[in-house]
């Protein structure tokens, strides 16, 4: 052996001490169990009465206060759509910042088209959606994050590790739902945590405190006895976007066919 | 077979070697795959517990009447009963030693929010009573003539009265 082969043989030789066996794991089988067996007695679900709601916003601006999401970016994890369906087919969507302030004005946001205002006598219905993370079952969100960084609870929520977002936005792409956006401040992906701070302390949502007509309700599916399980599984419920095959747990009654 | 040959492959795996030592030192202990599996639950753990610190700043109306008794009970036999305090004196944190004080919102913005008249009939909004807010008294605040813990009847100061 002369004295450049010795060389190099060392080297790999320390190389190969260096890497600790913990570096080569790439999968565990144990650790994938956890999957199989993971059935919780907990799953937070959402259950919107479209009925109840009257466009107060009240519920965005808790959201917004609560959870430090700035409040006068033109960002918002909850937000209220108000849906105008006029006699001649029409039919006339907006939700002014996100209706922080509430619903205050007749006239309806169109964007480049100006603001609308329609004559109570064409009216054919009227009515306010609440809408925020469906806290989906099969989240797509989690899916395509490259890091990690994004990841489901064993209660079904779905949260993000702000250390560890890298900012790619590709689960603010891939949210069928449209409830995610970058933080204006930590420029990190951003969504509703379902108060998660809140329920595992026994509270509900901030936006569910807030709601003063009982249009906003947060349950857990696994327990039968929960009054939220009990109109999801007995009530005529519907949810949003059903064939993208994400499994929403946000529940909706009255939900219109023009709600998109 | 001669020393070239090999030489790419010992760079090749000098640098694998050197990713998986970095792999050690950057990711978390705690970084891993949990209850929901590899493809829903690959994360750190300890974010969780993070989420979990995170303040809660709405302490909710139970927490009110302990002090506020009167206040609390005229808005609970009132048509207002439903609305959260802190939905209109702010979210209270750690009051009373943080902050001493809450901020009234007294704003005509925030009675609008829902007694703003919408002709929307079939919806709860329409039959909430309300007012054309660019029309009803523009220049005054709502709480200089109507009493928001006891709304009913309306007009019920006296010094509007007289």
């Amino acid at each position: 052996m002369n004295r450049r082969d010795f060389c190099k043989k060392a080297m790999v030789a320390a190389g190969g001490v260096l890497i600790p066996l913990a570096a080569l794991e790439v999968f565990n089988p144990k650790r994938l169990r956890a999957e199989r067996d993971g059935k919780g007695k907990v799953r937070w679900v959402f259950l919107v009465d479209i009925h109840k709601c009257v466009g107060c916003g009240f519920c965005v601006k808790a959201c917004k206060v609560e959870n430090e999401v700035p409040y006068d970016a033109n960002v918002t994890r909850t937000w209220v759509e108000r849906y105008v369906v006029t006699k001649d087919g029409q039919t006339l969507i907006d939700s002014p910042k996100g209706a922080r302030d509430g619903f205050t004005s007749q006239k309806i946001d169109q964007a480049a088209m100006g603001l609308k205002e329609v004559k109570p006598e064409n009216i054919a219905k009227a009515f306010f959606v609440p809408k925020l993370c469906n806290q989906c079952e099969n989240p797509a969100c989690v899916q395509v994050c490259p890091v990690g960084a994004t990841y489901q609870t064993e209660e079904g929520v779905v949260l993000v590790d702000r250390t560890w977002c890298i900012g790619c936005g590709y689960c603010v792409m891939g949210c069928p739902y449209g409830v995610r956006f970058f933080h204006p401040v930590y420029h990190v992906a951003e969504k509703c945590t379902f108060c998660y701070h809140r329920l595992c302390k026994g509270m509900k949502t901030a936006c569910v405190d807030a709601c003063p007509f009982g249009a906003r309700l947060v349950g857990n599916i696994r327990d039968p006895e929960d009054p939220v399980t009990k109109i999801i599984t007995s009530e005529q419920v519907n949810v949003l976007k059903e064939e993208f095959g994400t499994k929403p747990q946000v529940f909706y009654l009255g939900l219109s066919r023009e709600v998109k | 077979m001669k020393n070239h040959v090999w030489r790419p492959l010992f760079i090749v795996l000098a640098i694998v070697g050197a990713i998986l030592v970095a792999r050690t030192v950057l990711v978390p202990n705690d970084f891993g795959i949990y209850e929901r599996g590899y493809m829903y639950g690959w994360h750190r753990k300890s974010n969780e517990a993070e989420w979990k610190a995170f303040k809660v700043k709405y302490k909710t109306a139970k927490g009110c009447v302990e002090c506020h008794k009167v206040e609390y009970n005229a808005i609970m036999n009132s048509g207002h009963a439903s609305i959260s305090c802190e939905n209109c004196h702010g979210p209270s944190y750690d009051h009373p030693n943080d902050p001493i004080g809450l901020n009234i919102d007294r704003s005509r913005s925030l009675c609008i929010r829902c007694h703003s008249y919408m002709p929307y009939k079939g919806n709860v909004r329409g039959k909430i009573p309300g007012i054309d807010p660019e029309k009803h008294y523009t220049q005054a605040q709502c709480v200089m003539c109507h009493i928001p813990h006891n709304p009913k009847p309306m007009n019920q100061k006296q010094e509007v009265k007289s």
